[in-house]
């Protein structure tokens, strides 16, 4: 499907989207709230089944965190980005680890990264850094360690 | 045996596989419930070569950053370093000479070959037959020191620059790779010999580690993995980068989606390398190594991801660019991180000694995981 | 002729003339007890120098070449940093069963080499059960390796030692049965008694296809048997990092390896004298003039040299084979070389009530 196409679909499903078609891929900003149901429709809708979930990852904009999920069809290889703005305070987005296996493990990694919390997430807990890990989140902007991070 | 596979009851014996263990080629850490030998629950624990690379990218500049990234999957490094170039490539739209395409190409497709040789020689022995290690080691050693001549280095090599590759092929390159070529032609034959026919290794292969074709996609595993499992995911073949659109070659697909399949496409895969590598190696365009850029390079402010198929999968680099001369974050979306989360789903209910068989054919990097 | 038996014969005829027969007996089983102990020693930094050179020289590289001309002394060298290497029990181990554990494997191998015969009528031990026993005694080779195994307090060694306790167990029916399939062929259990019947050929050439087939199997079965390759579960290195042994260093775990390698040679040992005439030079029924030359050769070379031809069987093995499951090794052994040894058992009885072997 074409990027128009695409938007077209899109608009139909989420009346609230908003995007944005400079980049590569059609990109698309939805509010978080709306991301599950969403997320439901891309992967079953007969004409989009993103079914591969190839990256999912968080962008610390120091006023807010962006969530970035990049999709793609196996079937039909068009590819989307879906992008959500949480809360950079208390950030929460609900998982969607249900509808693509593989989210379960990124957003492991995003929860101790950035501190996002994903709501009804299976094994919401630390991945990559130590067990008992304090303190802020080392890829938000405002990480500071001292005795690791030497500045250029 | 009644009990639900998945569940953790009293009595059960947890053992640690890892962070030290010989099968788990790094510091992986899998902490496995297990019934007798029946293995109920696995649950890897990541982080312990974890050098947080992305955030080491963002105060790196666009030319910096690339040699980090062959630290992550060094066995792949041309090809992390690969993507790394591109992306900037796509940023600033410089258009990539030929020659330079070509030769991207070539030492891909040679890293590749490589990879496949280190996992094959290492998944043997993880199941027990030690010979075919050093005979994998005999042929590598041959890339090695061809990329050595070239490229100045063994492993890290470093050789990709943003608009073409570092500096010019060594004048030895072209024999040496045909020399090459032609004697892993025959050594090929003798792997598939050594390995492949017999029947213990068959009996611990076929049906184990089954990985259907929806949870592969759901995994988002990639790479020999995914084919393994009958999806079509050779970043090659779908979005073709660099020179991949003039070669002729075939995406190996299996469908058994056990580890006889991964192990399959991976050796099927050997040889279409090779084919590449022969369509290429007589055809090197001539003309200018590297396109001319400035000395500072400054993405425009938007996003980019490049695609890129390395020895393990699809590999990933996004760059949030605010304009300036680092990147704002960077992301990388690595093969390993996502063929790993299926291990505990293709894991359970089967036997301790079948974990090493499926490791062994999911081809773990652990820096590439860790990153 | 320079033979084994007259040395030991010219020895305890003087003993016998210069000491009372008490302490002459005495002295007799001091001799036989270094003689097996440095035996021992000699076949330890042998073996691992053997496996060594063959696994280099089929993985296409040199092995061991630093210490003393062409690495001949090089396990002379590791045998040294093993000796003087600390010897760690861990906190939550059993101590007794933990150090006793590789003395008991030890005991085992040096109780085997009591009835096997060496070179012509040369024994420690002439037994009239002498293959009974040592099928009898090389089981309770697997209570060391349990024994090991639970005194770790390690996952990994009790993983490793009840793999064992399975295999070992398992492959000791075929094993025996085997055996059984050349004892009913010549029927003796006494192993002068199976050398000789093999004057006018060995068993292999002359018990026809069951033959074979049992010297196949036994030679499976006691792969299995002594923890080898495509067997070795127990110690599966990529599965169970070094299995029962997992906890063991220092002389401990060099006990153990050298265990190891003497229950390898004493299973050739045996599959040699039973299936290829022990110390029984190359004879072809009544080829007179031919079994003369072949008698010139001494009978400890025929005896070493058949040994370690099985030895390199099983070495060849080890480094070319991948392991096999748990439950692959089980099957193979209950649903395949259990039945067909059985069958052949029935064969060779038919054959030998018969007289159909030569």
């Amino acid at each position: 499907m074409s990027n128009q196409a695409l938007k077209e679909k899109i608009t139909q499903l989420l009346t609230t989207a908003t995007f944005d078609e400079t980049g590569e891929w059609l990109n698309i900003s939805i509010e978080a709230t709306n991301w599950p149901a969403f997320a439901n429709q891309l992967r079953h809708d007969e004409n989009l089944l993103f079914d591969y979930l190839f990256c999912l990852t968080c962008i610390d904009n120091k006023t807010n965190l962006t969530m970035v999920y990049h999709l793609t069809s196996t079937k039909y290889r068009h590819n989307i980005v879906v992008r959500a703005n949480v809360d950079s305070i208390k950030p929460e987005i609900e998982t969607v680890s249900h509808i693509w296996k593989t989210a379960e493990f990124h957003e492991r990694e995003v929860y101790e990264m950035f501190g996002v919390n994903f709501l009804n997430h299976p094994n919401l807990r630390l991945l990559i850094l130590p067990d008992g890990w304090e303190g802020k989140n080392p890829l938000r902007k405002d990480f500071e360690d001292p005795i690791n991070m030497i500045k250029l | 045996m009644f009990e639900e596979i998945g569940t953790t009851t009293e009595g059960d014996l947890i053992i640690n596989v890892g962070p030290q263990h010989p099968a788990t080629h790094g510091v992986l850490h899998l902490v496995i419930t297990l019934n007798g030998e029946t293995i109920k629950k696995l649950e890897p624990h990541l982080g312990y070569i974890h050098r947080s690379i992305e955030k080491m990218c963002e105060s790196l500049t666009y030319r910096q950053f690339i040699y980090v990234t062959s630290r992550m999957d060094y066995l792949s490094a041309h090809i992390n370093n690969q993507a790394c170039a591109l992306v900037v490539e796509k940023g600033l739209q410089i258009e990539v000479p030929d020659r330079a395409k070509v030769i991207r190409v070539l030492m891909a497709e040679l890293t590749r070959i490589a990879s496949h040789e280190l996992w094959w020689g290492a998944m043997a022995m993880d199941i027990g037959a030690f010979t075919p290690f050093f005979h994998a080691f005999r042929e590598r050693e041959t890339i090695n020191d061809i990329m050595e001549e070239t490229c100045g280095a063994r492993l890290t090599m470093n050789y990709m620059v943003p608009g073409g590759v570092m500096q010019e092929l060594h004048p030895n390159f072209q024999k040496k790779v045909k020399e090459f070529i032609k004697l892993f032609r025959l050594k090929v034959h003798e792997y598939e010999e050594l390995l492949t026919g017999n029947i213990i290794f068959k009996n611990r292969m076929k049906d184990v580690g089954v990985l259907s074709k929806e949870d592969a996609i759901s995994y988002g595993c990639t790479g020999p993995v995914g084919r393994g499992s009958g999806v079509s995911c050779d970043i090659r073949k779908l979005y073709p980068y660099d020179a991949y659109d003039k070669v002729q070659f075939d995406e190996v697909i299996e469908t058994a989606g056990d580890s006889l399949a991964r192990y399959m496409v991976r050796i099927k895969e050997l040889h279409q390398s090779i084919s590449i590598i022969e369509q290429l190696i007589d055809n090197i365009p001539e003309g200018d190594y590297q396109a001319k850029t400035k000395a500072v390079l400054k993405l425009p402010k938007g996003e980019f991801y490049q695609r890129v198929e390395t020895a393990r999968g699809e590999f990933g680099v996004y760059i949030v660019s605010e304009g300036g001369t680092t990147p704002h974050r960077i992301k990388f979306r690595s093969p390993g991180f996502s063929n790993l989360s299926a291990l505990d789903k293709m894991a359970r209910g089967s036997k301790l000694g079948d974990l090493v068989a499926m490791m062994g054919t999911l081809d773990l990097v652990i820096p590439d995981i860790d990153r | 002729m320079w033979s084994f038996s007259n040395i030991a014969g010219s020895i305890q005829n003087w003993l016998n003339q210069t000491f009372s027969p008490t302490w002459s007996l005495v002295m007799q089983m001091i001799i036989a007890g270094i003689a097996v102990i440095s035996l021992f020693a000699v076949l330890g930094l042998i073996l691992v120098l053997m496996e060594r050179k063959v696994s280099a020289w089929m993985q296409i590289r040199l092995g061991p070449n630093r210490v003393g001309p062409k690495g001949i002394l090089q396990t002379f060298a590791d045998t040294l940093k093993l000796l003087v290497k600390e010897g760690l029990t861990p906190a939550g181990a059993d101590k007794l069963l933990f150090n006793l554990a590789p003395v008991l494997a030890l005991v085992v191998g040096m109780l085997l080499m009591a009835p096997i015969a060496f070179a012509k009528d040369f024994q420690l031990w002439n037994l009239n059960i002498g293959v009974l026993y040592v099928s009898a005694v090389s089981s309770i080779m697997v209570i060391s390796i349990l024994m090991a195994g639970w005194a770790s307090n390690n996952k990994y060694s009790l993983m490793g030692a009840m793999r064992s306790g399975a295999q070992i167990v398992s492959y000791e029916l075929s094993a025996g049965l085997s055996i059984l399939t050349i004892v009913v062929l010549c029927g003796s259990l006494n192993i002068p008694d199976i050398i000789y019947s093999q004057a006018d050929g060995w068993w292999i050439f002359k018990g026809h296809i069951p033959a074979i087939i049992s010297f196949v199997i036994f030679i499976i079965a006691v792969t299995a048997e002594t923890n080898r390759a495509p067997f070795d579960l127990a110690e599966a290195e990529s599965e169970l990092t070094a299995g029962f042994h997992t906890e063991y260093s220092g002389m401990k775990f060099a006990l153990f390896f050298l265990a190891e390698y003497v229950n390898v040679f004493i299973v050739c040992a045996i599959g040699a004298t039973l299936f290829l005439g022990g110390w029984m030079p190359f004879h072809i029924g009544q080829w007179q003039s031919f079994n003369h030359v072949m008698d010139y050769i001494p009978s400890s070379i025929w005896f070493f040299g058949k040994t370690f031809f099985l030895i390199f069987l099983i070495m060849w093995f080890r480094w070319t084979f991948p392991r096999l499951r748990i439950d692959q090794l089980l099957n193979l052994e209950w649903k395949y070389l259990l039945p067909i040894s059985m069958i052949n058992l029935l064969l060779v009885t038919v054959i030998a009530i018969l007289g159909w072997h030569f």
